[in-house]
């Protein structure tokens, strides 16, 4: 059961953090709507991919062939924005 | 007036011309990829074999469903921008499933070939002991994983909003039609490189072995191709300039642009500085790499009017871009192809190939080339647009040379085809290295064994010392 442990608390911070995107979503906080949700998604995404996706455990090259990619999507926002915001 | 219905048809065969052509033509790293990646590197087969067959079947599955959708015409262009890609009544959204399925297969072959070169490589092989081919190969890797996904998921949200009405490139509903084609090119302008890169690893390999010189520049060459990979992300903008994209936006991309002539540049260079004062001999495989060097020298330098900014709004949509567009895809990635068909043609099927006949297809299609793509570099500048199928009287000449061009273009890849088919029976059989190459494919008996190795060889040294002295201590 120990083995298990670590993936029972992870998921029950999964779920609690959902709860709060639920309760978040109920107050209004104008801009920061879209940031307090992306905010706590990414937490999210971050506790699967080190624990359930085992990245925690697995050797630096994996660990930056993980993290890589969100250069790169920063890289698509960056160049995207630089057209939204100056049309 | 023009003949509407002519015009409709030569649209849609256009645009199915496009969509085969740069869709599909990924799957040439993939298969000189399955191929010559494990003999290369010295490895019996790629790291994960079920997930390669896997992405061999679904390939298959997403080419009939791509080409099922193209029964009805498709008049959208290949680029299927929104708006109009939403509303089309022709089976975009079918198109997109297809186009799915076969980048997923692109993505997995990526990550496949990037595995087998971390993990397969054999014993004393280290990075700078590689072939060139291989980092070429691991560069295209790289852009097949990061940017498919970003296509896949934009025709899933065109798909969405072609079957649900979601708005994300409807301005009505708060979407961005522009959106689209920054998303579009974040991944059809990378993959151009996914289908140059590994010509260029092509010619990297051939122009030593025919040249019987070490390889100027190694490290310069490998990096240049993941320095290609890189920017080649940062770029895309430029095909967006007249699309009313921001000025601020244009400026930055086309200065972005210029950026990836400098790795292109230090590998054009040091296949000539390779060249210089060798031995060469020009059988078929250096005819076609040099022929890629030549054409691809015009190609990559006339990219550079394009990008940049104040030009590109004069030529935009021309018959220039044609052009240039012909001359690196073409002359560029085609070729290569060539060079490397011939190269390996006798370690894949044991046998050679005529000569005589490789180098008489040779003539006509690098002669039948130019002849059909140069013209378009002055029709576009003298402003033809591309897509027309009617145009003023004075653009007609130089459309006729440029269709004679193409005959002697499709007479040549015939007879090479020909050759290529007569020789499997006929062609005498193939020693082990025909060609004196130093990379560990030719150290085995051509066509190779199953599970190419029957032991797995130990490198000592890199591939293209040819007799001449180099650093023992290389790439330690």
């Amino acid at each position: 059961m120990s083995a298990y442990k670590n993936y029972l608390i992870v998921w029950a911070t999964l779920l609690v953090l959902t709860a709060i995107t639920v309760g978040v979503s109920l107050l209004n906080l104008g801009l920061w709507n879209a940031g307090v949700a992306l905010g706590i998604a990414s937490v999210k995404a971050a506790l699967v991919a080190l624990y359930f996706m085992h990245l925690r455990h697995e050797i630096k090259l994996v660990l930056g062939f993980a993290l890589f990619p969100l250069l790169i999507l920063a890289l698509i926002i960056i160049g995207t924005l630089t057209d939204t915001l100056y049309r | 007036m023009p003949d509407l219905s002519a015009l409709n048809g030569g649209e849609a065969s256009l645009a199915s011309h496009d969509v085969d052509a740069v869709f599909i033509i990924p799957a040439i790293p993939s298969s000189l990829g399955n191929f010559f990646i494990p003999l290369l590197i010295g490895a019996r087969d790629v790291a994960f074999p079920r997930l390669n067959l896997f992405s061999y079947w679904i390939f298959l599955a997403g080419i009939a469903v791509t080409l099922f959708s193209l029964l009805q015409p498709i008049d959208t262009g290949w680029t299927f921008y929104t708006p109009y890609s939403a509303q089309s009544s022709a089976a975009v959204t079918t198109l997109c499933l297809g186009l799915f399925l076969v980048g997923m297969s692109s993505i997995l072959t990526g990550l496949n070939f990037i595995v087998t070169i971390h993990t397969m490589r054999a014993p004393g092989m280290n990075w700078y002991r590689m072939p060139l081919f291989i980092w070429a190969m691991y560069a295209t890797s790289v852009i097949q994983v990061l940017s498919t996904p970003v296509i896949g998921i934009t025709f899933i949200l065109l798909a969405a909003e072609r079957l649900f009405g979601v708005g994300f490139f409807d301005p009505a509903k708060g979407g961005d039609p522009l959106l689209f084609q920054h998303f579009f090119w974040f991944y059809s302008h990378p993959v151009v490189y996914v289908m140059i890169l590994p010509a260029m690893g092509i010619i990297s390999e051939v122009a030593p072995v025919f040249s019987r010189k070490p390889i100027f520049g190694y490290r310069a060459i490998a990096y240049s191709a993941l320095a290609i990979a890189f920017i080649g992300f940062l770029v895309w903008g430029h095909h967006m300039f007249v699309s009313g994209m921001s000025t601020v936006a244009g400026v930055i991309f086309s200065f972005l642009t210029f950026f990836v002539a400098v790795p292109t540049g230090i590998k054009i260079f040091n296949w000539i500085a390779t060249l210089y004062r060798g031995s060469i001999t020009l059988d078929s495989p250096m005819l076609y790499a040099l022929t890629f060097i030549f054409l691809f020298i015009i190609g990559g330098l006339t990219g550079l009017f394009l990008g940049s900014l104040a030009t590109d709004v004069h030529v935009h949509d021309t018959y220039f871009l044609v052009a240039h567009f012909h001359y690196t895809m073409m002359g560029g990635t085609v070729m290569g192809l060539f060079a490397g068909l011939h190269y390996w043609y006798p370690k894949v099927t044991g046998r050679m190939l005529n000569e005589n006949w490789a180098k008489n297809a040779w003539w006509l299609i690098v002669t039948g080339f130019n002849v059909t793509f140069f013209p378009m570099f002055i029709l576009g500048m003298q402003g033809m647009p591309r897509r027309y199928a009617e145009y003023p009287a004075k653009y007609q000449p130089l459309n006729v040379v440029a269709t004679v061009g193409s005959w002697f273009l499709a007479v040549g890849i015939l007879i090479m085809f020909a050759n290529f088919i007569r020789s499997l029976r006929n062609g005498a059989p193939a020693p082990a290295n025909p060609w004196r190459g130093l990379t560990l494919e030719w150290s085995i008996p051509s066509p190779p064994e199953t599970e190419n190795f029957t032991e797995i060889p130990t490198v000592t040294d890199w591939p293209y010392s040819y007799g001449k002295k180099t650093r023992h201590d290389r790439g330690k």
